[in-house]
């Protein structure tokens, strides 16, 4: 009983300090919505049949109205429902790209920082470098180009870009502690360099790191949307938002629905993520702003 | 690691370190480019070219050495100026990078020039009348800025300014019957300037801003967001509460004594993201059909053309280790603090 009134203390505190900033409530709010419009894209969209392979030439390009509340595109199919199952190819890529990259970027920038004078924390350092030397779209589009175009090539893309953004992450901050007295003192009573690494030096970092997932949830939708643009992500069928503003394009201005709505859907999803970061950055953050 | 204008050492050394980088880039982006699957001699060529064709290309290309003995013929390409042929233009890729870079560069110093002008005085007012309604209103604006991704701003100005209000032209570096200026510098605004052709000068800036602009947007909401903090954090110092108590103008506090050290954090963020507008351009030049650098590697990269496609991510790379060298520079000139470091450090 007391251990569960001192962790919900614990836990208060982040949140108290998270929900300090009213914006992240919204960031909260808003990736709640699309994570629920994702999941249930198939049960509450209005025409689940315009998700795959559907044409219906009689109602294309229809304004919106009551019944195709953001219009429908050049093939017949409904807007909105495309939106919503494309929520679901956003929310995939931040959850397949962020899970190839985080563990091993953190777990390098670890061992990296901690042995910071050994021969493998150099070769560790210049491999990232090697990859933060040009700016992730542009490493990530021509490795999406060179292998076949799609969805799951596109994440791979997209991740073989991003792990080294965390490793310099972890890194600096690792090295920049590892003299620290706790981390002297977890030596000297011999204490394994796992458990220095994992449960002394890690928890420092949470903060920093657990801030730039959030953020990176945004960056990640609109390198993924870039990539899709040029047609280099989900093929069709597949409804992603990227395609959608890119096929839509050409439909421009009059009917301007079948981009438009697309592009604010991405712009709600990267900034609900920005939102969130910020009021996980608040949570880590000492004292006021 | 931060560099100070007097530590040389230190700046050779940071120089170093992004060569090997470079050549640790070019090999993996070779890799990448020769070991998946696709013939690169079966696609210059064709489906329709004979085998025998193919196979003779294929030698004159080096194809069937190892690859290690491939990756020096074309580092020593490089660096002779061979860059391969581009299958795309049919020419040696040098000449293409020659040909469309100073149009990028044009559409990113634009931008950036845009970038800086807007977001430090917006900065600098959010931070001055922070938590008021003028603060609110750049907050929100910025977390915009920074949500919408670059191409969907092309579309956005391109469909406001361009279709419906017709102030600025759609695309393109001059209008239809404009004829270019002479290259001196290969940046149109530059070139016509220098020749004395105002006309033509006018007519490629009025082309310049919707593309640029749409560049900037997202680094102006960035650098608007950091400034402000930053201007926030350095009003609450006690050597800011010491010049307002010595009765100091609240003029010369803010642009003399708060301004500069304000601008280091922003600084930092400003030129990464001037160095990653080249990767924005590849977008924003495909929207806006700008004749540059980065619609070139975008064509590559649509039609698997591999020469283009690693000298693209190479000079990209060249651009954007070079830029980060310059940060850290101005950075440790503006903050003493950090070039004293350096030097303690040594």
């Amino acid at each position: 009983m007391r251990l569960n009134l001192s962790l919900s203390k614990k836990y208060g505190k982040y949140w108290y300090k998270f929900r300090r900033n009213k914006l992240s409530i919204v960031g909260l709010i808003a990736i709640g919505v699309v994570l629920f419009v994702a999941v249930f894209a198939p049960w509450i969209s209005p025409y689940p049949a315009s998700a795959g392979l559907y044409v219906n030439f009689n109602k294309a390009g229809l304004p919106p109205s009551l019944a195709h509340l953001f219009g429908t595109d050049e093939y017949g199919r409904d807007v909105l429902s495309r939106l919503m199952f494309g929520f679901r190819y956003s929310l995939e890529l931040v959850a397949v790209v962020l899970s190839i990259d985080v563990i091993p970027g953190v777990v390098l920038g670890l061992v990296a920082g901690y042995y910071i004078s050994r021969w493998f924390s150099t070769v560790i350092m210049r491999v990232a470098d090697v990859f933060i030397a040009v700016p992730p779209l542009i490493l990530a589009l021509s490795v999406a180009s060179i292998l076949k175009p799609g969805g799951i090539n596109a994440f791979m893309a997209i991740a073989l870009a991003w792990w080294p953004w965390y490793t310099r992450l972890v890194y600096s901050s690792t090295s920049s502690i590892r003299n620290e007295d706790f981390v002297r003192a977890a030596e000297l009573v011999g204490a394994s360099p796992a458990h220095i690494m994992f449960k002394e030096i890690l928890p420092n970092n949470l903060g920093s790191i657990l801030t730039k997932v959030t953020l990176d949830g945004g960056w990640a939708i609109l390198i993924g949307a870039a990539l899709s643009y040029v047609g280099l992500g989900a093929q069709a069928p597949t409804p992603d938002l990227g395609t959608m503003i890119s096929d839509g394009a050409a439909y421009l201005p009059a009917q301007w629905w079948i981009s438009m709505f697309p592009a604010a859907a991405i712009v709600l999803v990267i900034l609900g993520f920005n939102l969130i970061g910020d009021g996980v950055n608040d949570m880590f953050s000492s004292g006021v702003r | 690691m931060k560099i100070s204008l007097r530590s040389w050492g230190f700046i050779l050394k940071r120089l170093g370190y992004s060569i090997v980088s470079l050549f640790g880039l070019s090999i993996l982006i070779f890799l990448i480019a020769r070991v998946l699957p696709g013939d690169p001699a079966r696609l210059a060529l064709g489906p329709q070219a004979p085998q025998s064709a193919v196979n003779s290309l294929r030698a004159a290309l080096h194809l069937n050495d190892p690859i290690y003995i491939q990756y020096g013929y074309w580092l020593y390409g490089i660096f002779t100026g061979n860059w391969g042929m581009s299958l795309f233009t049919q020419r040696n890729v040098l000449l293409d990078v020659q040909a469309y870079l100073p149009a990028t560069i044009e559409l990113i110093l634009t931008a950036a020039i845009l970038d800086i002008v807007i977001s430090v005085p917006l900065g600098v007012l959010a931070g001055r009348m922070a938590n008021s309604a003028v603060d609110n209103t750049i907050r929100v604006i910025s977390y915009l800025g920074i949500a919408i991704p670059a191409f969907v701003v092309a579309i956005l100005l391109q469909l406001i300014f361009g279709y419906t209000l017709y102030w600025f032209p759609i695309v393109g570096r001059l209008s239809q019957g404009v004829t270019p200026p002479p290259t001196i510098t290969g940046l149109y605004v530059v070139d016509s300037l220098l020749t004395g052709n105002f006309s033509t000068m006018l007519n490629a800036a009025w082309h310049l801003i919707l593309p640029a602009f749409a560049l900037a947007l997202g680094p102006i909401a960035q650098e608007a967001r950091i400034m402000r903090s930053s201007v926030v954090e350095n009003l609450s110092k006690d050597y800011t509460l010491a010049e307002v108590s010595h009765g100091l103008p609240e003029r010369s506090i803010m642009l003399k004594y708060l301004l500069k050290p304000s601008l280091i954090p922003t600084l930092t963020i400003y030129a990464l993201d001037i160095s990653a507008q080249i990767a924005n351009a590849f977008l924003v030049e495909l929207i806006f059909n700008w004749p540059g650098f980065s619609r070139y590697g975008l064509n590559a990269m649509l039609s698997k053309d591999l020469n283009a496609i690693v000298a693209v991510v190479m000079v990209a790379g060249v651009m954007f280790v070079v830029a980060n060298i310059l940060v850290d520079i101005t950075v440790g000139y503006l903050d003493p603090r950090i070039r004293l470091q350096v030097r303690s450090e040594e």
